[in-house]
């Protein structure tokens, strides 16, 4: 069965092109691109080329990039950076809904003698500017808050963010992983100091990533080793990995606005076709601002995982911020940071979209879900309409 | 993705005796919206107390309702107090197993299956709230747990999480947990793994916390037998040290350097911490 994948958020198909341009990597262009000979240099070539088009995409400068391994790699290395470079700072500002890539660095940190805030939001999914303002101490080493959010995809307003910090003096980090390639981005005009990005999120292979560095930033080096990345990440690079994913860059910039047109009237005709065929559902998210390609949705009395295991008998992709999928007993972190009711947030799911995806497939999703939405709710306690509403009462203590 | 048997797929896509038995004799029911699973269990109830009919309502993952599918298989035919003699393992054994981190889904059957017995015997309807509640968060009992961690032979917190969710959320009472897995099975607590490790002593931090110790207890304890200690060197968690005054010649000084100030250094300081004289 070939699947419907609606689940992009948490990795994407390789495009044809990415995968012819890292071919000939794994044939004949084997080199290493520090050898001081033929095959190394081109691969030497190839590298700088592949930076190349990294910069192009983000309005930067090619000497500003760093490849890393993943979008882990990268939050992790721009954090310790920052805080490295001024150890006598030991104020962390984040927000509740990061990733773990950064949550789990901010809760080391705490246990490292750090002071953290984390950055409420409210049930839309939105910060508030003049909590961020207020949390800003003399001792502020980093800001450090997502693009946009990997579960339901609201946008942060990371430009002014990166106003306010400038004000204060506090370098910005933000992870851009579910942004780039879904919002055009200009690193021109965008004040940040430091930009993480993944490589399997826009169509190129697992294992390779991307971390801007502004010339003005500080850096600490995260991986000690050799002179690669110009001393900054030691380890011999991923050529593969990195050809495919400037390639990946490419194609999503031109993507950019395929994505804000035609995936995203993909996304609203699920969305809207969805709702209107499903009671007692809810859109998670700030509606104004939101990716293009994300459809955070969830129904009442019943559990994310049955959903999921429902769905992918007809072959359909996604994922559900539930507790039992994630083999932890409590719902996801970033729709209880929101307050979405239990009654909710255990029946959640995501879509997420590519431009591979297509109305045929939106159509399977919107004929199948329904009636595994139904099922379910007929095995369930909780009900509505049933007499069993006291015991919703009485067992719901949310 | 949870790697579920055939069996546990089987139930969850074709679930047997799914919905509610309007004249139920008995009804038994656990679980929460908040907690992510609920079960309701109905059964109807015959000459000699025997299960006639069985059906069940399930909130939660494939897990979740499988087990109760199976169960009200398993108890169709049983006399009462057979069913009473059902367990968690029994249900999770019916499925050909369930994943570690799913097994609370076959404790919720057992419950709700005693929670209608206990209806059935117009006893105590709501589950008997004894014990001292140890997870706040999903209001599980020391009862409970020390119930699930004698029955299913568990030794980690972990399991006792897996089994009955205690622990699970904000892990404040793993530590209990441990006391009360040492008090089953009488044995040490075992150790609670900690994420929160101490960042590593620097230097001088260990040097000046070595001397502090050896000044202020190791020396004192010494002096009393009319021995003495001097520090010599520190080099990263090699400590070297000189016996003197009664110390000196003493048969059982090598144990005094082992058992006394290696120990209550490694205590102390840090368990890298040997200690050698010279």
């Amino acid at each position: 069965m070939t699947p419907i994948y609606f689940d992009n958020n948490a990795t994407t198909m390789v495009a044809p092109e990415v995968r012819d341009a890292i071919i000939p990597l794994l044939n004949d262009e084997y080199g290493n691109p520090s050898s001081m000979h033929n095959l190394g240099e081109r691969s030497g070539r190839l590298l700088a080329e592949a930076r190349g088009k990294v910069a192009t995409a983000l309005g930067c400068s090619p000497d500003e990039i760093i490849f890393t391994s993943c979008g882990t790699e990268g939050d992790n290395t721009a954090i310790h950076s920052a805080l490295q470079s001024h150890p006598e700072k030991k104020h962390f500002i984040t927000t509740k809904v990061e990733h773990p890539a950064v949550l789990n660095v901010a809760n080391h940190l705490e246990r490292s003698g750090y002071d953290v805030t984390y950055l409420g939001v409210d049930n839309l999914g939105r910060l508030d500017l003049d909590e961020l303002r207020a949390a800003i101490r003399p001792d502020t080493a980093l800001i450090s808050v997502m693009y946009a959010n990997n579960e339901t995809g609201v946008v942060f307003p990371i430009k002014e963010i990166a106003e306010i910090a400038r004000e204060h003096g506090v370098p910005v980090h933000t992870d851009a992983v579910q942004a780039v390639g879904k919002i055009d981005i200009n690193l021109a005009e965008l004040p940040v100091d430091y930009l993480v990005f993944s490589g399997h999120k826009i169509h190129a292979p697992k294992g390779v990533g991307v971390l801007f560095v502004r010339r003005t930033a500080q850096f600490r080096p995260f991986l000690l080793g050799g002179h690669q990345e110009r001393g900054r990440r030691g380890g011999t690079e991923n050529l593969p990995g990195i050809v495919g994913l400037g390639k990946a860059i490419e194609l999503a910039k031109a993507g950019i606005e395929e994505e804000n047109t035609r995936v995203r009237a993909m996304r609203d005709r699920l969305e809207k076709g969805l709702m209107d065929a499903i009671p007692d559902a809810i859109v998670n998210g700030d509606p104004e601002n939101r990716l293009p390609n994300t459809l955070s949705i969830a129904f009442k009395y019943i559990e994310g995982e049955a959903m999921l295991l429902m769905m992918n008998q007809f072959g359909i992709c996604a994922s559900s911020g539930s507790a039992c999928t994630s083999g932890s007993l409590e719902p996801s972190h970033v729709l209880r940071a929101m307050g979405i009711p239990f009654t909710f947030s255990h029946g959640s799911l995501r879509f997420s979209l590519s431009v591979y995806n297509t109305e045929e497939e939106v159509d399977t999703v919107l004929k199948e879900l329904p009636p595994i939405i139904e099922r379910l709710r007929a095995m369930s306690p909780f009900r509505e309409g049933d007499e069993g509403l006291d015991w919703v009462e009485k067992h719901s203590h949310d | 993705m949870w790697e579920y048997t055939e069996k546990v797929t089987e139930h969850f896509l074709n679930p047997k005796n799914v919905g509610k038995i309007e004249d139920a004799d008995a009804v038994g029911e656990v679980g929460s919206l908040s907690c992510g699973d609920a079960l309701r269990l109905f059964l109807k109830i015959g000459e000699g107390e025997r299960i006639e009919d069985a059906k069940f309502q399930t909130f939660g993952c494939a897990s979740a309702i499988a087990s109760s599918s199976v169960l009200t298989e398993m108890i169709k035919g049983m006399t009462l107090d057979e069913a009473a003699k059902v367990t968690n393992k029994d249900i999770a054994e019916k499925l050909g197993g369930l994943p570690k981190e799913k097994m609370h889904c076959s404790v919720m059957g057992q419950e709700a299956l005693e929670d209608a017995i206990r209806n059935y015997r117009g006893e105590e309807a709501a589950p008997a709230p004894e014990g001292e509640i140890v997870c706040k968060c999903f209001g599980v009992t020391d009862v409970l747990i020390r119930r699930a961690v004698e029955e299913n032979n568990l030794t980690t917190v972990e399991e006792v999480t897996n089994y009955t969710k205690a622990g699970g959320a904000c892990g404040d009472c793993h530590e209990k947990i441990a006391q009360i897995i040492a008090e089953v099975r009488g044995c040490a607590a075992p150790e609670v793994s900690k994420s929160d490790e101490k960042a590593p002593m620097t230097n001088i931090q260990r040097m000046q916390l070595v001397t502090k110790i050896i000044d202020n207890e190791i020396r004192p304890a010494l002096k009393k037998d009319g021995g003495d200690i001097e520090l010599i060197d520190i080099n990263g968690t090699e400590v070297t040290v000189s016996l003197r005054g009664a110390c000196v010649g003493c048969p059982s000084s090598h144990i005094t350097l082992k058992n006394l100030v290696e120990r209550r250094l490694k205590e102390t300081v840090e368990e890298a911490i040997t200690v050698k004289e010279v």
